[in-house]
């Protein structure tokens, strides 16, 4: 048995036929093991979802408990049998809950790993290492020129500038789900005990990691009224929200964001970000080699991101390295921005 | 180093002009000398040292990075040095040897090791400065030794930024600037009240331009015709001819550009011909024009003599290069540019009779009493006055007549009125990152009509566009171009594209030619996206007749 006997790439996504059941679906299927809870990743309208716990709770969050038919959590390296395979979930140190997903049949071993990081992240569990002969891994930095510097030297730059522009709001434009709670944890544990404000739709997920026991301290979600008064503050608020009206009734914003984009000057500058915090929640290129090598796969699948690039190195490495082009992913990173093209929609699967 | 480092950096993505000036004037204000009056002579591009060349950095770093890795970073970052700062390895023991004990890179350092030494020593020299220095000092260090700073900050606004450090006008800065050398100890010590005034000598100095904004045909409404002077808007390159003598009354001629880069040596034959003028010193503001025969060639002839390097003779002799005046900025010592625009253009007239020089004419005035009338110029030039030149015509600039000259784009006295674009549907053909501030995103698309083909109906390509679309538009374009790639060659993705699928662009652009270096035939000016098509089916994009149409109907008129 190969790996490609296990798994294959269909217009939903990745398919296990031995087991009927795709990984991180793009449409409905009727069986759905979900690695977390991004919204590229974890969509609704499945008939069964396997995750971990707190995936499934992110999923109730963000689209209702209806989200799915049947739900199963699972926990971490707990194994457990679908049609004669052995399946287990394990840290992607990626976000809360987030998973590896470990299929096994007949000795060949294949680690869906998601999205992951290997960096230290206060709010969720550190990535495993699982041994595999087939590892599929994402490549959104998959570029030599992608080395995230440590998170908390970003996070001295935030707490200087509040210092250095005491008169001047600080929106740190973030992702709602993992990077916000991140900057929240790093905040507080570089000693900044002033109250962390955020914007409305950061709230639900907050309340749910502090409901799942990571202490972020005082959060308090920006009302209208109050805007004007929060100079030298720090407020969190989705990317997207630093372009809008809202942004502009605080005195004097900086516009950051944190974002392992903002490694690359031309896009701080394209979004009109001042103050770019490099600040990622994906593995860089390093993490990358580094985790491709140590797992002791002898194949490599991409499945998105900056495929060409890993793709060429692993197979400087001596690997067996193929990219998968499956398209949908990646948006949690890449702002959502639908073209309004008819034909753009009929074609959201595989080339 | 770390401290210039710093400065280009934060001037980079600061967007406001009055808070570069703040972030220049505090470092002016708070750094020593002479690194003070480096970092001036770099972001004014004062410094002499020869530029390193990207073939040089780019060995550096195939030296240390797979050839591949490198091109793809390259290809997704869009600039040279900032793809070389990141992927620099950082050095193994970098406190552990010899460079511990060492004092950080001092910019003057830089500066001076750079003018002083050898070609042949300047990779290991460059490549020891890299590994002394984080990512951010090494982007800085190679736009520095590249000579592209761009960091949205003009020579003028770094000047301004010194003038605002001891209460003195821009002006006065430039009045002493061509006398001056880096790194500037002698205007700093002035700017601040320490010494007196450095003396200006330079014989032929730089005078920064007067520009004129954009108008359209609506806010006319709101003028007095009476109040403006009209002239041809010539599609050349605009040029300042100054001349002077210099301390042993020797002649010296200079020839600008709009920024005030002196290009003299790329037309010789020009700054022969205009040295012999009678007149002891003047400054003309004109367009740099090839004329045939008494006739003004179109922007493509310029652009062939333009491109050259070096220019040879025959060169010369086949792209004879005109400068057609339109303004008289000084003359025989005194400046004239207080004066109103109606008394200068009297000047001109009889500066440019005097002068008696086949190479300079005059820029002709549009007559005209109403705007319709002046509108209707401007749709045809051919039979406006412009006759056989109009191919080269672009449009119309408006001056008011009292108007005064002042350097930079004021508004309310000069105006440029372009003439309208031209539209082609055009459909996406092939697509490639861009560079500079679009770089990373597939921001340059190659674009095709339909034609007969051999096998039937097909697209032939008829030119390249980067521009005219929204932050939006562009990230939209980005993720169609992704997902509907059916062909890599290397940077470069093949798009979807048949009768049925793929995407129409309507292109506008501001004049066509006949080219043998196109498979279709004909290129395009300028061309730029005015709008993307998402309803339109490719069947309906236009066809290439459309266009050779409207190149016949040119070449009648």
């Amino acid at each position: 048995m190969r790996g490609s006997d296990l798994l294959k790439t269909t217009p939903a996504g990745l398919y296990c036929a031995a087991g009927d059941f795709h990984i991180d679906p793009l449409r409905p299927v009727p069986r759905a093991l979900i690695t977390h809870g991004h919204s590229d990743h974890a969509r609704a309208g499945h008939g069964h979802v396997l995750a971990t716990r707190e995936t499934l709770a992110i999923m109730a969050v963000r689209c209702g408990p209806e989200f799915a038919g049947a739900t199963q959590a699972v926990s971490y390296g707990e194994r457990i049998g679908i049609d004669g395979l052995n399946v287990s979930f394990h840290p992607a140190g990626h976000v809360l809950g987030s998973a590896q997903i470990c299929v096994e049949a007949k000795g060949v071993r294949v680690v869906i790993s998601g999205d992951y990081k290997r960096a230290r992240d206060p709010t969720c569990a550190p990535f495993e290492l699982v041994p595999c002969d087939v590892f599929i891994s994402e490549a959104t930095f998959g570029l030599p020129v992608f080395r995230h510097p440590d998170a908390a030297h970003e996070i001295a730059r935030l707490i200087d500038s509040c210092r250095l522009f005491p008169e001047r709001a600080h929106l740190v434009g973030a992702y709602s789900l993992g990077k916000a709670q991140r900057i929240m944890a790093l905040l507080r544990e570089a000693g900044w005990r002033r109250p962390i404000y955020i914007h409305g739709t950061i709230e639900k997920l907050t309340r749910l990691y502090e409901h799942e026991g990571v202490d972020l301290g005082e959060i308090v979600r920006v009302t209208g009224p109050e805007r004007a008064t929060l100079g030298g503050e720090i407020i969190i608020c989705p990317p997207s929200a630093l372009q809008e009206l809202w942004s502009r009734r605080f005195p004097e914003p900086v516009p950051a964001f944190a974002s392992g984009w903002m490694r690359v000057r031309a896009r701080a500058r394209q979004r009109g970000v001042e103050l770019p915090l490099v600040i990622s929640d994906h593995a860089d290129w390093d993490e990358l080699c580094e985790t491709i090598l140590a797992t002791g796969c002898s194949e490599l699948w991409v499945t998105h991101g900056e495929e060409d690039a890993l793709v060429h190195w692993a197979s400087t490495q001596g690997l067996a390295a193929r990219p998968l082009h499956l398209i949908g992913y990646g948006e949690e990173e890449v702002e959502p921005c639908e073209p309004a093209s008819p034909a753009d929609d009929a074609d959201r699967a595989l080339v | 180093m770390n401290r210039f480092a710093e400065l280009l950096d934060r001037l980079s993505f600061e967007p406001s002009r009055n808070n570069k000036l703040r972030l220049m004037t505090d470092y002016f204000h708070t750094t020593p000398d002479p690194e003070r009056g480096y970092a001036l002579a770099a972001l004014t591009g004062a410094l002499g040292f020869q530029h390193a060349k990207p073939g040089l950095i780019r060995a550096l770093i195939s030296e240390r990075v797979d050839p591949v890795l490198f091109a793809m970073s390259y290809d997704y970052v869009g600039d040279l040095s900032e793809t070389v700062a990141l992927l620099w390895p950082e050095p193994v023991q970098a406190s552990a040897t010899a460079g511990h004990n060492r004092p950080p890179l001092a910019l003057s350092e830089v500066v001076t090791t750079l003018a002083t030494s050898g070609k042949l020593d300047l990779p290991r020299i460059l490549a020891r400065w890299l590994d002394a220095l984080d990512e951010m000092g090494r982007w800085a260090l190679l736009k520095l030794i590249t000579g592209s700073l761009r960091v949205g900050v003009s020579a003028r606004l770094a000047k301004t930024a010194v003038g605002d450090i001891g209460g003195k006008e821009p002006n006065e800065i430039e009045e002493v600037w061509h006398g001056l050398a880096p790194p500037y100890i002698d205007l700093f010590a002035w700017v601040e009240g320490r010494e007196a005034r450095p003396e200006a000598t330079d014989p032929a100095p730089f005078r920064p331009p007067m520009l004129a904004h954009p108008i359209e045909e609506p806010d006319l409404a709101a003028l007095n015709p009476e109040d403006f002077s009209a002239e041809w808007k010539w599609d050349g390159i605009r040029m300042q001819v100054v001349a002077g003598h210099d301390a042993n009354g020797k002649r010296v001629l200079r020839l600008f550009s709009r920024t005030g880069e002196e290009n003299t040596h790329a037309f010789p034959d020009l700054a022969e011909a205009l040295a012999s003028l009678p007149a002891r010193d003047f400054a003309v503001d004109g367009e740099l024009l090839i004329l045939r025969e008494g006739r003004v060639q179109p922007f493509s002839v310029l652009q062939q003599r333009l491109n050259r390097k070096t220019v040879s003779a025959k060169h010369i002799a086949d792209f004879p290069a005109h400068v057609r005046a339109y303004d008289l900025l000084s003359l025989n010592g005194e400046d004239l540019r207080s004066l109103a625009f109606c008394e200068r253009r009297k000047r001109l007239e009889a500066f440019v009779a005097e002068s008696n020089e086949p190479r300079l004419d005059l820029s002709p005035i549009v007559r005209f009493k109403t705007w319709d009338e002046l509108a209707a110029a401007r749709a045809d030039p051919a039979s406006g006055g412009a006759e056989a030149d109009a191919a080269a015509v672009e449009g119309i600039m408006l001056k008011r007549v009292d108007s005064v000259y002042v350097p930079g784009r004021p508004k309310g006295p000069w105006y440029k009125w372009k003439r309208d674009p031209f539209n082609v549907d055009a459909v996406m053909m092939y697509a490639q990152r861009g560079h500079g501030k679009r770089s990373s995103f597939y921001s340059d698309y190659t674009f095709g009509v339909w034609r007969d083909g051999e096998g039937g109906e097909e697209l032939v390509p008829i030119g390249k566009a980067y521009s005219g679309i929204t932050d939006e538009e562009l990230a939209q374009l980005d993720r169609y171009v992704r997902n509907h790639t059916i062909n890599r060659f290397g940077p470069v993705r093949e798009v979807e594209y048949n009768s049925d699928k793929g995407l129409v662009l309507e292109i506008a652009f501001e004049g066509i030619n006949w080219s043998s270096r196109h498979k279709s035939g004909i290129a395009l000016r300028f061309p730029r996206i005015n709008r993307i098509r998402w309803d339109k089916p490719p069947k309906d994009a236009d066809r290439i007749e459309v266009l050779e149409g409207l190149l016949k109907e040119r070449e009648s008129a």
